[in-house]
């Protein structure tokens, strides 16, 4: 009993393409979680950036922007606060992929069970589940990053002016991007297992319940 | 026929179903045995239990006591790989609610299990192409389920159960959702691949028009088997019970 990776690739992509609406309400919570990630993220990138300069202009303009600075401090992280929010935001985010999840996975009884009755293991079925979390995963991970990448620029814009992009340090925003696209796939996968599980032990007789 | 062996043996079976506050006993003792390539109805009233006993039949459900046996081999001893290989190769599912995959096409549906079963995707293709010519549907492979009939989509979906030559076909009310003239030419169909393919039919219904077409009717109430009919003493019953129909 077979399902080569790229023919499980496919019906996983059909699968979403299909139900595209549905998927978008379940990479919903990712892409804004992973957007407010990204727009923390980079705001700090930027805020080092004009910290970088050691002009005591733009250190003020952080200091009533909300940045906490230690005197002679050249670069900042994001504050204790702010990263408690972003940490909440993602657990919220995954609780909200589960829900989903679970609720995809009842839905699709009936597929399901019809697969097992053609000959599908749990493993095949185990596998389609965590590519569709996959490739939801990065799609709204990438969407959110980089909404929450534009805010964040457009922010410090519109705070510190042109000066901000100028001296901000972009190799540090695209690790940035990077880092918030990779937790975010991983937060897809992590909210896509146990309900994968449940899809996996479905038994193949589900396919002929006959609702009255 | 009459030489030919036993491809499925009922031995036993009882099932249980254990509800919260009392016991649904759906099956109460069934024995009966299969021949290889006949045509067979298991006949009753809605809840008499055909549909459990198919499921025993179709090793999807286990019996909570008894035995089945598919080819002489007690399916309870299977681990689920051989499981999952018997339902690929050796038996194809017919359901009253078609079940096609509804993200595949017509032709995708029919070579799932061929892949399942290991066959290169360009061999599974064309023979999909040479099934859905076989059920009449050779132009409608691009189709989605959504864009066929219903009786297009049990064609569709005889043709997926017949991909991998299985010995065994399973049919739970294969006409159940189906008018009258759509659930004749199902009927038929099944008929003439039961014929040309030599595999065996089962079939779980309380449809009238599949008693023409059977070599054997076995009728079940209550979870018992109530009596086993030949093709020829059939003829007979039928005349008193056609008019109920
Ligand atoms: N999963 C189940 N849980 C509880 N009771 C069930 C279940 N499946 C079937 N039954 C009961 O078993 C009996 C036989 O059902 P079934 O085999 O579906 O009948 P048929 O297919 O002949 O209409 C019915 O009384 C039904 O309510
Ligand atoms: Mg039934």
């Amino acid at each position: 009993m077979v399902l080569p990776f790229r023919k499980s690739l496919e019906i996983s992509f059909q699968s979403i393409r299909i139900r595209f609406f549905r998927s978008m309400i379940t990479t919903m919570s990712l892409v804004l979680a992973v957007s407010f990630l990204s727009f923390v993220l980079v705001g700090t990138d930027t805020a080092n950036g004009l910290l970088q300069t050691q002009d005591p202009k733009y250190r003020q303009a952080l200091v009533r922007a909300g940045y906490d600075l230690e005197p002679g401090a050249t670069s900042t992280g994001s504050s204790a606060k702010e990263r408690w929010i972003v940490i909440l935001s993602l657990l919220v985010c995954v609780v909200g992929i589960v829900n989903a999840q679970l609720m995809a996975v009842t839905e699709r009884f009936r597929e399901i069970g019809t697969f097992k009755c053609l000959g599908a293991l749990d493993s095949f079925v185990l596998r389609l589940f965590v590519l569709e979390a996959g490739m939801q995963g990065l799609a709204g991970a990438g969407v959110g990053a980089l909404l929450g990448t534009v805010a964040a620029l457009l922010n410090s814009l519109i705070r510190f002016g042109l000066v901000a992009w100028k001296h901000v340090y972009w190799l540090a925003v695209a690790k940035s991007i990077v880092f918030a696209v990779a937790i975010g796939c991983v937060l897809s996968l992590l909210g896509v297992l146990y309900p994968a599980i449940v899809a996996a032990r479905m038994q193949p007789v589900e396919a002929m319940r006959v609702e009255q | 026929m009459s030489n030919s062996h036993n491809i499925v043996r009922v031995s036993g079976v009882t099932k249980v179903f254990k509800l919260r506050k009392h016991n649904v006993e759906a099956l109460r003792g069934v024995d009966l045995e299969i021949r290889a390539g006949e045509y067979l109805s298991i006949m009753g009233p809605s809840g008499s239990g055909k549909s459990t006993l198919f499921n025993m039949i179709g090793g999807l459900d286990k019996p909570s006591s008894g035995k089945v046996f598919i080819d002489e081999v007690d399916i309870a001893q299977l681990d689920a790989y051989e499981l999952a290989w018997l339902r690929c190769r050796k038996i194809g599912y017919i359901f009253q609610t078609f079940n096609l995959i509804q993200v595949m096409t017509a032709l995708e549906n029919i070579t799932l299990p061929m892949i399942f079963a290991g066959i290169h995707n360009d061999a599974a293709v064309e023979k999909g192409l040479g099934l859905l010519e076989v059920v009449g549907l050779g132009d409608r492979f691009q189709h989605k389920p959504s864009e066929l009939s219903g009786g297009q989509q049990q064609r569709v979906a005889i043709a997926r159960a017949m991909a991998n030559d299985p010995a065994i076909i399973l049919a739970d009310e294969p006409t159940g959702n189906l008018d009258l003239t759509t659930g004749e030419e199902i009927i038929e169909l099944l008929k003439r691949l039961s014929e040309e393919k030599g595999v065996t039919v089962i079939s779980a219904t309380h449809d009238f028009k599949m008693l023409s077409v059977s070599d054997r009717v076995v009728w079940i109430r209550d979870g018992r088997i109530d009596k086993v009919e030949e093709r020829e003493q059939l003829t007979i019953s039928v005349g008193e019970i056609a008019p109920r129909s």
